[in-house]
């Protein structure tokens, strides 16, 4: 055949049909591609991202579900139960949660709407990872089948601790594992019995100014106070950093400039304090001195990086913080914020992973409360991982944060952390003042432990309580020496 | 019990469907003309087996004797088709016959579904086409001729979408459709066809440069008429079909680059000048970050797809209706929802199978002006395709077009019909001359 081809022309309406044909084979070829790689990607979202898409407070399939799954358990790190579902002989369910209102915020409610980690994980609670097979069965037998359950970062003791380190005063404590970002307590007042949610629903939502539901650990909006030296501090080591071991400052109760003036808390005289004294013992005068230096672009910036003004990394639902600076600020504004009063506001949470970034070198890791899922029969399902969020500020400067905030604990307003049996502290305290009323504040304090090495950060906030050396500082003991217990 | 019955079926169902898409590839690999028949065969009992327990959980679900009455109505016109393709036009191709009445078979059970006035509005239009449309092999062969007519078709395209442009109401911001005595009518839909056919018989009398510049300015008129009705899938299709139908008559790889590179620009003026391409691409790129407005709709869709995962919830067991424009744009994700992703992707497969046929079908003509109208034809139905799955599964922008012979539409169901039948015609008469 070949060799009458070399003798035989090709008419030209033959060339040309070949070349078309060509043409044709190469459109299919294309299309055909094209349509594996939409197959390839419809499997691949099926699989990997629709289980997180689809646990979304907007889709209304979440009932569906519940008419074919008992909703699984939710359980603390080490397995105790935080909620599970019983089922009486009529096939009634309810939904029980053993330690009543010790978990009410974190896990949440699934009785009357969701919140918490009942709404985080709504769709995996309500769905079953069983055996096929057993499955199969379930469902022609009409049995409902057992939904997944949930195995949570928290732990019991930590919580319990942090709990009863809060006592009878609003606000909330939030620990965490620096190295991981697993949420080990979160726990905010005034609480609610989420067994009777439906029940009290009325009494619950009747008083405005309770705001019970709230988590304020997440959602609480909070002056910082001085604990927002911290920031302040970050900044003045960046445009002043060489100067730091000259400087000295005389504080006799306040600081004036251009018609403004600060007042340190109570009015106290610090002296003659250098910048470590400044820091350890909250000097307000000599930290509106200190700002008075400040660029104030670089310090919006220094906000910024630090997750200010800014959506914060992390699965639940939360506030953004805010911090007022900006280049056409007043020196008033640039004094209010430098310790952490004025419009300037944050989450317990967020100042939670701004100390872990400076314990951890600068790198924040996403905060998280569900670490895996396992099917009713305990095999594991899926294991979320460890996630690094990033770098919020220089590893330089960090070293020089924990050897300040080392010294808060050994020569300044968080005494009440020296001492401590089984490890060593660092923090920060704050005394925030929330209202023209400038008797009562608010009280804070951050921190981590160990020194060396830190494996655990602290915060707390503990609303119209007074100073944060007084009361925020033992309350994080607590939860620390909890922590120690179970090291 | 209905819940057992309707999670007994749906693996069953997916089942069938595997086997049934994995038959019409099979097809291709036999070149004997009784082996081929042999597997429609076995395709046509898988169809009538999917339709029949599909309907039977319907039936259960909703106990309700209009469904028996519209199964029996639906499955009598699907075999009668069937066996009538058979017997007037025995050279026709099996497979695609198969295949188009598989999709009209899903299209009724979901519309059924989903909507029983819509689902009866359907099967009664798919009647009238199919009758209407099992003429046209017969017309091809006396009137071979319409390719003359090249300029009449050119010019009754614009004329059309001038005439949409003026004279029609906008329905979600779009102008699609004329009122004419009650029937909507949805001009570009017609014209696609007529479209192909204008370009295809200029471009087989002569393909100089000259006439490739004629052809690219009557394709330009038809694009942004349609940009202008704000209708930018059908610009994207007959766009695409135009690059395509230059490629196959010249050969030159170089007018592909050239156009894909005019229709980047295109599409970057296009995002720039027009707010609802932004927002279409917004509801792209963060669906439930833009929940509330503009991610609604994909939104919705996603949660259907990811909610059924690959089994599905069982027909009558999901909640499709909570998605927007459910029974045209997004019937695939009621679907995958109800049937499971496995279903929806053998119903990729399937569309895939009709475009390799009618590509096949095209490569075998020596007339290259049959090449170009199969060519054309092939390409408008592959690319809706692809727009609409790709658009509901978040895997490209929205564009808004119907899934052919699936979606819910009078228009949309009869040209698709016409078009397969117009392949047929050729392919019958072909195997005859």
């Amino acid at each position: 055949m070949r060799f009458i081809n070399i003798f035989k022309k090709e008419s030209p309406a033959e060339t040309e049909r070949r070349r078309s044909n060509r043409s044709i084979a190469y459109v299919a070829a294309f299309f055909s591609v094209l349509f594996f790689v939409l197959i390839a990607y419809i499997v691949e979202y099926t699989y990997y991202e629709a289980p997180e898409d689809i646990n979304n407070t907007y889709n209304p399939r979440q009932d569906i579900y519940a008419k074919r799954v008992v909703r699984g358990c939710i359980f603390s790190r080490d397995g105790d139960i935080l909620a599970k579902t019983d089922t009486d002989d009529q096939g009634n369910e309810k939904r029980e949660y053993p330690y009543g209102p010790l978990f009410a915020h974190v896990v949440g409610f699934s009785t009357h709407g969701k919140t918490g980690v009942e709404s985080s994980a709504n769709i995996r609670l309500l769905t079953s990872n069983k055996f096929v097979t057993e499955r199969m069965v379930n469902i022609l037998e009409g049995e409902k089948n057992k939904g997944d359950c949930v195995i949570t970062t928290l732990d019991l003791d930590m919580q319990k601790a942090a709990y009863e380190a809060l006592g009878s005063y609003r606000g909330a404590i939030v620990a965490t594992d620096i190295k991981s970002g697993e949420i080990l307590c979160m726990v905010s007042k005034p609480d609610f019995d989420p067994n009777y949610i439906a029940d009290n629903w009325e009494a619950i939502n009747s008083d405005p100014n309770s705001s019970v539901l709230l988590n304020r650990a997440t959602q609480g909006l909070y002056p910082p106070g001085s604990t927002f030296k911290i920031v302040t501090m970050l900044e003045y080591l960046k445009e002043h950093g060489e100067e730091i071991d000259s400087y000295s400052f005389d504080c006799n109760g306040s600081f004036s400039y251009e018609d403004n003036k600060i007042s340190c808390y109570h009015g106290i005289s610090h002296g003659k304090v250098d910048i470590t004294a400044s820091f350890a013992k909250s000097c307000n005068s000599s930290f509106a001195n200190i700002s008075t230096s400040l660029t104030r672009e670089d310090f919006r910036k220094t906000c910024e990086d630090l997750l200010f003004n800014e959506d914060l990394p992390l699965p639940f639902t939360y506030k953004k913080s805010y911090v007022p600076i900006n280049k056409d600020s007043d020196t008033s504004e640039l004094m209010q914020v430098s310790i952490g009063q004025g419009k300037t506001q944050i989450t317990p949470i967020h100042m939670n992973m701004i100390t872990c970034a400076i314990a951890n070198e600068g790198t924040l890791m996403r905060p998280y409360v569900i670490d895996r899922i396992v099917n009713a029969d305990g095999k594991q399902v899926k294991k979320f991982r460890v996630k690094e969020y990033g770098k919020l500020l220089d590893e330089k400067y960090c070293t020089i944060l924990r050897e300040l905030m080392t010294k808060v604990v050994e020569e300044g307003t968080a005494s009440r952390l020296k001492d401590t049996v089984g490890y060593k502290a660092a923090g920060k305290t704050g005394s925030a003042e929330y209202s023209s009323n400038k008797v009562m504040s608010h009280a804070w304090f951050t921190g981590y432990a160990p020194l060396e090495d830190p494996q655990v950060a602290v915060t707390v906030i503990a609303e119209e309580a007074g100073s944060g050396g007084e009361i925020a500082v033992p309350m994080a003991r607590k939860v620390f020496d909890a922590w120690a217990k179970e090291k | 019990m209905e819940l057992i019955i309707a999670e007994t079926v749906k693996y069953i169902l997916t089942a069938l469907m595997i086997l049934y898409s994995f038959q019409s590839f099979l097809v291709f690999r036999h070149k004997e003309e009784e082996e081929t028949r042999a597997i429609c065969r076995g395709q046509t009992v898988v169809m009538v087996l999917i339709q029949f327990l599909s309907f039977m959980v319907l039936y259960l679900e909703e106990r309700d004797i209009q469904i028996i009455v519209y199964y029996l109505v639906s499955q009598t016109t699907i075999l009668a088709v069937i066996i009538f393709y058979s017997i007037v036009y025995r050279n026709s191709s099996r497979l695609l016959v198969n295949n188009m009445c598989l999709l009209l078979t899903i299209s009724f059970i979901m519309l059924t579904r989903l909507s029983y006035y819509r689902a009866i509005r359907q099967v009664l239009v798919a009647i009238a086409s199919l009758i209407i449309t099992s003429t046209i092999p017969y017309i091809l062969m006396k009137f071979s001729d319409i390719r003359r007519y090249y300029y009449f078709f050119a010019i009754f395209g614009i004329v059309m979408f001038l005439l949409v442009l003026f004279f029609s109401v906008a329905v979600n911001g779009s102008k699609l459709n004329v009122n004419i005595f009650g029937v909507t009518f949805q001009p570009s839909e017609f014209v696609k066809l007529t479209f192909v056919i204008s370009m295809a018989g200029f471009l087989a009398k002569s393909h100089k440069l000259k006439d490739v510049v004629i052809t690219g300015l009557i394709a330009l008129a038809h694009v942004m008429l349609l940009v202008l009705a704000k209708d930018l899938g059908s610009a994207l299709i007959f766009f695409v079909v135009y690059i395509v139908l230059i490629y196959v008559a010249t050969g030159r790889f170089n007018y592909v680059l050239a156009g894909s590179a005019a229709g980047l620009m295109a599409a970057i003026a296009g995002y720039k000048l027009f707010s609802h391409v932004r927002v279409r691409v917004a509801a792209f790129t963060d669906p439930f970050g833009t929940i509330d407005n503009a991610g609604y709709q994909i939104a919705q869709s996603l949660f259907a797809i990811g909610t059924g995962g690959f089994f599905g919830m069982g027909i009558g067991q999901g909640a499709p209706k909570k998605i927007p424009v459910v029974v045209s744009d997004f019937i695939f994700s009621a679907i995958a929802e109800e049937m499971g992703v496995i279903f929806a992707i053998c119903i990729i497969l399937v569309c895939l199978s009709c475009f390799i046929m009618f590509m096949n079908i095209s490569i075998k003509f020596k007339d290259s002006f049959y090449k170009l109208v199969g060519v054309g034809i092939a390409v408008i139905y592959i690319f809706q395709v692809f727009l609409t799955i790709g658009g509901v599964t978040k895997f490209i922008p929205l564009t808004g077009v119907t899934l052919p012979l699936i979606s819910y539409g009078g228009n949309s169901i009869m040209v698709t019909l016409i078009m397969f039948a117009i392949i047929q015609g050729l392919y019958v008469n072909r195997k005859k001359s």
